[in-house]
């Protein structure tokens, strides 16, 4: 669907090198001289007006959270880039750090100056140690070339960017867990209001977004909130990465234009279900802290933030696990209770408790199968965490069980016949 | 059900008696320290364990934690608790090669738990546990990010991945062997790439 001079990150699977030299040649940092000329309002306006949502997982429009932080330049503005990618389903930002990190460097350079952040911290996850070192030296060519540093190309704006590793905590891909996590803290998230665009990092207005959101801004200035605005569907702009795994016959990411179908992007990307179309279960559209969809859903379902919405799911990351016929899909489920269990920060007494309770009951069914009263009662745990959190990962944990429930309560009533042995 | 390995300090008897940077580290370390604003330094704990971790074999003692509290002049349960609820830091010591086996869904539907069985038989160490002669350590790992090359292994800091029995093996023998081993993808594709190239095809 997407045209080829369309696709925003040309670079994606590596096949050029990510430096300096080859970024500009792929048309990266053109006329930022020019750009820097812009009004920061003027920027603000055009990544409205392309209906940019944020590519973290909330969707939520990328120009109205710039334009919350306060126009008046007393205090330090923060910029902070959202690397702690670890949505399980998820790896676009991994293949965006390594193989076009100049066009994160730049969506920082330009978004920090939009909201009038001087300073920008990339909080990348501690795992992505080769990444990382890949975009250090990025920073590194930037500042020697004066794209990075003081009074960059004779505006009279200074930036700074630095690097700040995580060390594996999944909840830190919250904003304000991050924050914290970044303050030198545990990554515990913090109640909001206040939010981090009146009192974010060492207590100064903060923008928090995600990689993938940053690294399509240059692209958008220089191309125009129109042409943006055209791909996609209504209120859906814009191309995305979709990243396509778990039973398919060939994993990958691809960038494709908002609103495609998601039979297509299987189909025709991931070389279709492992088995033949008609041997999916059900596929986890959007990482996996949404709710899956079975098969029936799956065949016209479109690949959008408001098309997933109303077949009750949600787009998320864009993380598309497919899911055949092949495994007791209780498992799979179980697994990610797990994670959720694992990876709960401990905060909120709902979350620390209830991922436990929701991860032993689905051991309980995944090995003797459930009875009526005890799938209603697993329902009721879920629904006892959900909304009862600081951060929606008591929600995160509680979603997919209830896609399950919804669509394959049948299923989890049967006996199973033999279990798997659990590793 | 879960096996993921939670954090066990390592015994007295094994923790060294001392701990400071090496100079090379403290050139590091000053490099961190000016990237956080001056009165906010606490945000420097991190990195400042990650440092003395690599120094420590990739584990960290309790006298690295008293070093890094006096360093940073911050209370020393600041640091512990930054140290035990973050998942990379390793309280007792790992192997020379630290294998981390993902077994979140993406990685399990192709195939993650049969690698990890695999390296448990054929390293003869359980889950969490680490080798006598002290050259392995393997662990079960939360999601590490790279699910449409799964299944995923990361040794050291490394990964490896689109990973079967046939490469695991392989892998492991290079490293017994003393081999130099291929970073990422085992099955010779390039990063996240269709392994047939219909994407291509369709430009």
């Amino acid at each position: 669907m997407i045209k080829k001079n369309n696709i925003i990150f040309k670079n994606l699977y590596g096949r050029d090198d990510p430096f300096l030299k080859s970024a500009i040649r792929r048309g990266d940092w053109k006329d930022i001289k020019k750009i820097l000329k812009k009004e920061p309002g003027e920027i603000i306006k055009i990544i409205k007006e392309s209906g940019l949502r944020g590519r973290g997982g909330a969707g939520f429009s990328t120009g109205m959270k710039w334009d919350f932080m306060p126009k008046s330049r007393d205090k330090q503005h923060y910029l902070v880039i959202n690397a702690d990618e670890g949505e399980p389903g998820t790896c676009k930002d991994r293949d965006i750090i390594r193989n076009e990190p100049h066009k994160l460097i730049e969506g920082c350079l330009i978004s920090g100056y939009a909201i009038g952040a001087t300073k920008c911290y990339i909080y990348i996850r501690g795992e992505f140690f080769n990444e990382a070192s890949i975009l250090q030296k990025a920073i590194d060519e930037a500042y020697a070339n004066k794209l990075l540093g003081k009074k960059i190309k004779g505006s009279n704006f200074d930036f700074d960017l630095y690097l700040h590793y995580g060390s594996g905590a999944y909840v830190c891909g919250e904003e304000t867990a991050l924050i914290e996590s970044l303050e030198g803290k545990k990554g515990q998230p913090r109640l909001k209001p206040p939010f981090p665009a009146s009192v974010g990092l060492y207590g100064m207005p903060t923008t928090v977004n995600n990689v993938e959101t940053i690294a399509v801004v240059p692209s958008i200035i220089r191309r125009g909130h129109d042409w943006f605005s055209k791909l996609g569907r209504k209120n859906n702009t814009g191309s995305k990465i979709f990243c396509i795994s778990g039973h398919v016959n060939n994993p990958c990411n691809v960038e494709e234009e908002l609103g495609v179908p998601l039979k297509y992007l299987i189909q025709k990307y991931a070389g279709d279900v492992i088995g033949g179309w008609n041997n999916l279960k059900a596929v986890i559209p959007g990482g996996s802290s949404v709710p899956l969809l079975p098969k029936d859903l799956c065949e016209d379902v479109l690949m959008d933030f408001d098309s997933l919405k109303d077949a009750g799911s949600a787009l998320g990351t864009a993380g598309i696990i497919v899911i055949n016929k092949n495994v007791n899909i209780t498992k799979v489920i179980l697994r990610l209770s797990e994670f959720y269990k694992h990876e709960s920060c401990g905060q909120c007494t709902p979350c620390r408790e209830g991922t436990g309770w929701l991860m032993r009951m689905m051991d309980r069914i995944y090995k003797n199968g459930a009875s009526v009263e005890e799938l209603d009662l697993l329902q009721e745990v879920t629904t006892q965490i959900e909304g009862h959190t600081i951060c929606a990962l008591g929600d995160a944990a509680a979603w997919p069980i209830q896609g399950l429930l919804k669509h394959f309560r049948d299923d989890l009533l049967k006996k199973p016949k033999k279990v798997e042995k659990v590793a | 059900m879960s096996q993921i390995s939670f954090k066990k300090i390592a015994e007295d008897k094994i923790q060294p008696k001392e701990f400071s940077f090496s100079s090379k580290n403290m050139i590091l370390v000053k490099k961190i320290l000016k990237i956080y604003p001056k009165n906010n330094q606490e945000s420097s704990i991190m990195p400042l364990l990650s440092i003395a971790q690599n120094q420590n074999n990739g584990w960290l003692p309790k006298k690295a934690i008293e070093y890094v509290s006096s360093f940073l002049e911050i209370p020393e349960i600041k640091v512990l608790e930054i140290a035990t609820f973050y998942s990379m830091y390793n309280l007792s010591p790992v192997g020379k090669f630290h294998i981390e086996v993902c077994t979140t869904s993406p990685c399990m539907l192709r195939g993650s738990d049969d690698i990890l069985s695999f390296c448990q038989k054929k390293l003869a160490i359980q889950i969490g546990g680490i080798s006598k002669d002290k050259m392995f350590s393997l662990n079960r790992v939360e999601c590490l990010g790279a699910c449409v090359n799964a299944p995923v292994v990361k040794i050291n800091e490394n990964y490896y991945e689109d990973l079967d029995l046939n490469t695991t093996d392989k892998l492991i023998n290079n490293i017994f062997t003393n081999k130099k081993i291929k970073i990422g993808s085992q099955s010779g594709r390039k990063g996240s790439e269709p392994r047939k190239n219909s994407y291509d095809k369709k430009k």
